[in-house]
């Protein structure tokens, strides 16, 4: 069941840098007494994922805010450290040393759980998530559904957030997530659901094996085909909205109801849903790096000399430097324009999207069959797009001068 | 007089009209949007009344930042009252500078020479340039681009607050016209620095306008919302951009023609639906004729003297009367009425803040949109407490 | 096509942050308080007493009128007149401030009290980092804190305080030659008249000349 086979290391292509934490998780695993063996080598991997994507994260808070700082024509943290690099440290003690504030009518328990359980899922999930060759901490067979079910786990928090502050705002804050997430979930599976199709498995690790491989100079990536491209948006587009980034982010619209859910939070639990929210982003990420991206592939034949969790990472970070990137472009939708583009959009595009996959799975490879792909994919974008712009008479103006 | 028992269900204590409709078996949720808000551009309350998301009833709660400036401006000197009208609309302060100086000169009958004019117009499309940046820039953010658009538009705004500094000491607090003309002249160089600025401002805004004038998310979120029907526009006494966004061809400067407006060529823009989007883009529009009207004043301006000679700056006890001065402010109609009894003090001294009229529309503006939209609605009305409140 | 206007957004943003690296109006921060604007010419921040030569006490130009006092809106200005004169800046014997207080805490930098001094007395200084640890006393300042010599004038207002010397120089030439000539009026003038002893009744001699 698991990638750990102490004996033998006969999987494909090895080299040591590419293996160079498998090497030593057996190495530690070897001193410790045999029946022990397993859970060593299982805390080993949790110690491991923890600390390293609580480093990312670390390094994400103030990516961020430099990122987002250059694109608003100012630095961003630059006092702490060099270029602001030891920031994340101080934002660290600053939770930690901040009180702890309960409102009196709030249901404590609810109120202290919420944000250990948001955290828990969100680390759960990274289970599944093939970081490097051989480098799963489990092998499902029904890997793409445990995350996804997990995944949803991180609903029942943010609503436990909001309904125990007892808070009004909060409240509002909390139907809102409750609506939008459940809502984005359809068109997220759906959209994984044709990679599934097509590779005909739920495990990650199969899904990432199927996409090596390289004709001329270009992989197998699924993003490489029409059906994946336009998966791989939807999917991307449903991501935004699970984990509430702008221009999804109205569950914590900060200027109208301040914070929303998080309201009555303050210090570490605060520091907590921060993590919580920004772990799921990664997770949800790395999701769509083994199904669309090609998991811990190189993009080019001559490049796999390159360790396999560096490609991980590079493509990790690509992405969240998308996320930052939009954040600080858009403003963010209302609740109902969120929802019309959830269900008359999104799904739809979804749906056919299905469709397009299994088109091109049945018909013979060349060129008719990209051809066929592409209409299936643009027609329906430009009509549903059409539609939703029209419906509510959007366009631009031209505005008279008086005399 | 005897006065009856108030009833105490919640909604007497917020002074609800309908008491029936709070109760705690209804599912109205009435909210608080409270004086501490990042939205609310100063500390201002709206009791908001909400069916789900819709918005049911809401009404605006102003008058923490009452400051008695009218009782203070009866108890100093015309001259000593100059420096608060500053404060009036911090934002602007020229404008309501030279709305004030207006009235005297009315009241005294002073005439201002040429060259203190057209300072005077350069000074007043300065402000609002400045003002409409400011304005779009925080609808932005309120809209949550998270402070991108913010930070463009100030970015423009901090050049001509430099001009604001070296012409008369001070960023915002200008105090600056005086009766008769102005405080001190152009400094060396600063028409040079003007033009420079008016030169490169185009250019925000056609970044602006790539940005964010064609985004679907924008497009969305603002047209159809917040509608203003002319008519309840002019019956609820709203001017300034809102009016002209609902349709209604009313400027001040082309319709008084103070100051020496009529010798520039510049248009008025109109909307047709009057909602947030065309609030938003007759801004814009504005902007581009303000810079057009900076355009000819920065070229026709000739040397001469600032002030009439026969103003008094200590002593000045204008003859007993009263007067109403008006300029079309960034925000709207902003006038000012004084009535003088011969003594160095105003008997009365009224303000007619554009901002408290336009806010009595709020609430029709408001009902039916969800909570999100009333955040941007209120946003386009563009008020500023200290014109509000006074 | 939708999408579209989003494209373009994006595409700004990013010239943006890149621009952000090149180009100086792309990061317009200035990182205070280790870099500092320069200051426009014309900045008013607080009031300050200007004195002439060396001596604070001596050569402070303010004659205590008071003007300034009841001018001031919002009335942080106190001042109380000495008893006993001395000369001021053009020569004349003048009354001085015994006690001249402002309340920086109350000044909200209006200048009027600059524009109707007619001894071009008190000027505003362009100092803004003012904080202290004692807000009551420490905001009240005295006379001896407000007096700052000419030099110092000149070094914030340039231009202003050619002008002021210039005027205050023509005015005390005036002063001078007015004294002047008042002088040699009364050098070269005839010995004051002896009044006439009462002539004698019928003598026709009179004793003018």
């Amino acid at each position: 069941m698991t990638a750990l086979s102490y004996n033998s290391l006969h999987h494909s292509s090895p080299q040591a840098a590419d293996q160079i934490f498998v090497i030593v998780q057996h190495w530690i695993v070897g001193h410790a007494p045999v029946g022990l063996q397993p859970l060593l080598a299982i805390l080993l991997s949790v110690v491991a994922i923890v600390g390293g994507f609580g480093l990312l994260f670390a390094i994400t808070t103030i990516l961020e805010r430099k990122g987002l700082g250059r694109i608003q024509n100012r630095y961003g943290p630059n006092r702490v450290g060099f270029f602001g690099s030891l920031q994340p440290i101080a934002d660290a003690i600053k939770s930690l040393t901040k009180e702890d504030i309960v409102p009196q009518t709030a249901d404590k328990l609810v109120h202290l759980l919420a944000p250990i359980l948001l955290v828990l899922a969100a680390f759960s999930v990274y289970a599944v998530l093939p970081v490097g060759r051989n480098m799963v901490l489990v092998n499902l067979d029904a890997g793409v559904l445990f995350f996804f079910a997990i995944g949803s786990v991180t609903e029942v928090a943010v609503f436990m957030a909001g309904w125990s502050s007892r808070n009004k705002y909060s409240l509002l804050g909390a139907m809102r997530a409750i609506a939008q997430m459940i809502s984005y979930e359809v068109p997220l599976i759906l959209s994984s659901l044709t990679v599934i199709m097509a590779t005909g498995s739920l495990s990650t690790v199969s899904i990432v094996e199927k996409q090596a491989g390289y004709t001329g100079i270009l992989p197998h990536w699924f993003i490489f085909t029409p059906w994946g491209f336009a998966g791989f948006v939807l999917f991307m587009i449903a991501a935004t909205a699970e984990s509430n980034r702008s221009p999804f982010d109205l569950p914590e619209g900060e200027s109208e109801i301040i914070a929303g859910y998080y309201i009555e939070y303050s210090g570490f639990k605060f520091a907590l849903f921060f993590l919580g929210e920004y772990l799921g982003m990664f997770a949800i990420s790395g999701l769509a790096i083994t199904l669309f991206l090609g998991g811990w592939n190189a993009p080019l034949p001559f490049l796999t000399w390159v360790p396999s969790y560096l490609w991980f990472f590079a493509k990790l970070l690509t992405l969240i430097v998308a996320f930052i990137w939009v954040r600080g472009t858009l403003p963010r939708l209302r609740m109902d324009q969120l929802m019309n583009f959830a269900w008359k959009f999104m799904l739809p595009m979804a749906l056919l999207n299905l469709i397009t996959a299994a088109v091109w799975h049945f018909m013979p490879a060349g060129p008719v069959r990209w051809l066929v792909s592409i209409v299936l994919v643009v027609v329906p974008y430009t009509v549903l797009g059409r539609n939703q712009m029209h419906k509510g008479h959007l366009e631009k103006r031209v505005y008279r001068f008086a005399e | 007089m005897s006065t009856s028992m108030e009833a105490t269900t919640p909604a007497a204590h917020h002074g609800f009209a309908d008491a029936t409709m709070i109760d705690h078996e209804s599912e109205l949720l009435q909210i608080s949007l409270g004086p501490h808000h990042p939205s609310t551009h100063g500390v201002f309350r709206m009791d908001v009344v909400l069916d789900g998301e819709r918005v049911v009833k809401l009404k605006p709660v102003f008058g923490y930042l009452h400051r008695n400036h009218e009782k203070i401006a009866e108890s100093t000197t015309y001259l000593a009252s100059i420096p608060y009208t500053d404060r009036l609309d911090y934002m602007c302060s020229l404008s309501n500078n030279w709305a004030y100086a207006m009235s005297v000169e009315k009241l005294a009958g002073l005439q201002v020479p040429e060259r203190a004019e057209y300072i005077r117009v350069i000074a007043a499309e300065l402000t609002r340039l400045q003002n409409h940046a400011s304005t779009i820039g925080f609808l932005m953010q309120e809209m949550g681009a998270s402070g991108t658009p913010l930070m463009y538009a100030f970015r423009e705004r901090e050049k001509i607050l430099d001009l604001f500094e070296a012409l008369t000491g001070s960023r915002m607090m200008c105090n600056y016209m005086r009766f008769g003309g102005c405080r001190v002249d152009l400094p060396a160089g600063w028409l040079d620095q003007a033009r420079k600025t008016v030169a490169e401002y185009p250019r925000f805004l056609d970044e602006f306008e790539s940005l964010l004038a064609s985004n679907e998310i924008l497009l969305a979120r603002t047209q159809g919302v917040g509608v203003l029907p002319p008519k309840l526009a002019i019956q609820g006494g709203v001017t300034g951009p809102i009016l002209r966004a609902s349709g209604v061809n009313y400027d001040i400067r082309k319709v008084d023609r103070y100051g020496i407006y009529e010798r520039f060529d510049f248009k008025v823009p109109l909307g047709e639906h009057g909602d947030v989007y065309d609030r938003y883009m007759i801004r814009m529009l504005e902007m581009r004729e303000s810079l057009k009207i900076l355009d000819q004043a920065l070229q026709q301006i000739a040397p001469g003297p600032i002030m009439d000679p026969k103003a008094k700056i200590r002593g000045f006890r204008p003859k007993a009367g009263e007067a109403y001065g008006r300029i079309e402010s960034p925000k709207g109609e902003l006038g000012f009425y004084l009535i003088s009894d011969g003594t160095p003090n105003p008997y009365r001294y009224r303000v007619r803040p554009p901002s408290l009229i336009n806010l009595t529309v709020l609430e029709d503006m408001c009902l039916g949109s969800s909570l999100a939209d009333t955040v941007v609605i209120f946003g386009t009305i563009d008020i500023v407490l200290g014109e509000v409140d006074r | 096509m939708l999408g579209e206007g989003i494209a373009k957004g994006l595409i700004e943003t990013a010239r943006n942050f890149l621009g952000s690296y090149v180009n100086k109006d792309r990061l317009t921060t200035v990182q205070y308080p280790e870099e500092r604007l320069p200051q426009a010419e014309a900045t008013r921040d607080f009031p300050f007493l200007v004195y002439d030569g060396e001596d604070w006490q001596a050569g402070l130009r303010c004659v205590g009128c008071q003007i300034c006092e009841k001018e001031c809106p919002p009335k942080c200005i106190f001042i109380e007149k000495s008893t006993d004169k001395k000369p001021d800046a053009v020569g004349k014997p003048q009354f001085y401030p015994a006690v001249f207080n402002i309340d920086i805490s109350v000044c909200m930098s209006c200048q009027i009290c600059v524009k109707v001094c007619p001894f071009d007395a008190i000027k505003m200084d362009t100092a803004f980092e003012l904080s202290t640890y004692d807000r009551f006393g420490g905001l009240l300042w005295d006379k001896a804190k407000l007096a700052k010599p000419n030099q110092h004038y000149h070094e914030i207002h340039p231009t202003e305080a050619a002008e002021v010397d210039g005027r205050l120089a023509d005015e005390r030439a005036k002063a001078d030659a007015k004294a002047k000539a008042a002088a040699e009026a009364k050098a070269s003038a005839p010995p004051p008249a002896t009044p006439p002893a009462a002539p004698p009744a019928n003598s026709g001699v009179s004793s003018t000349s």
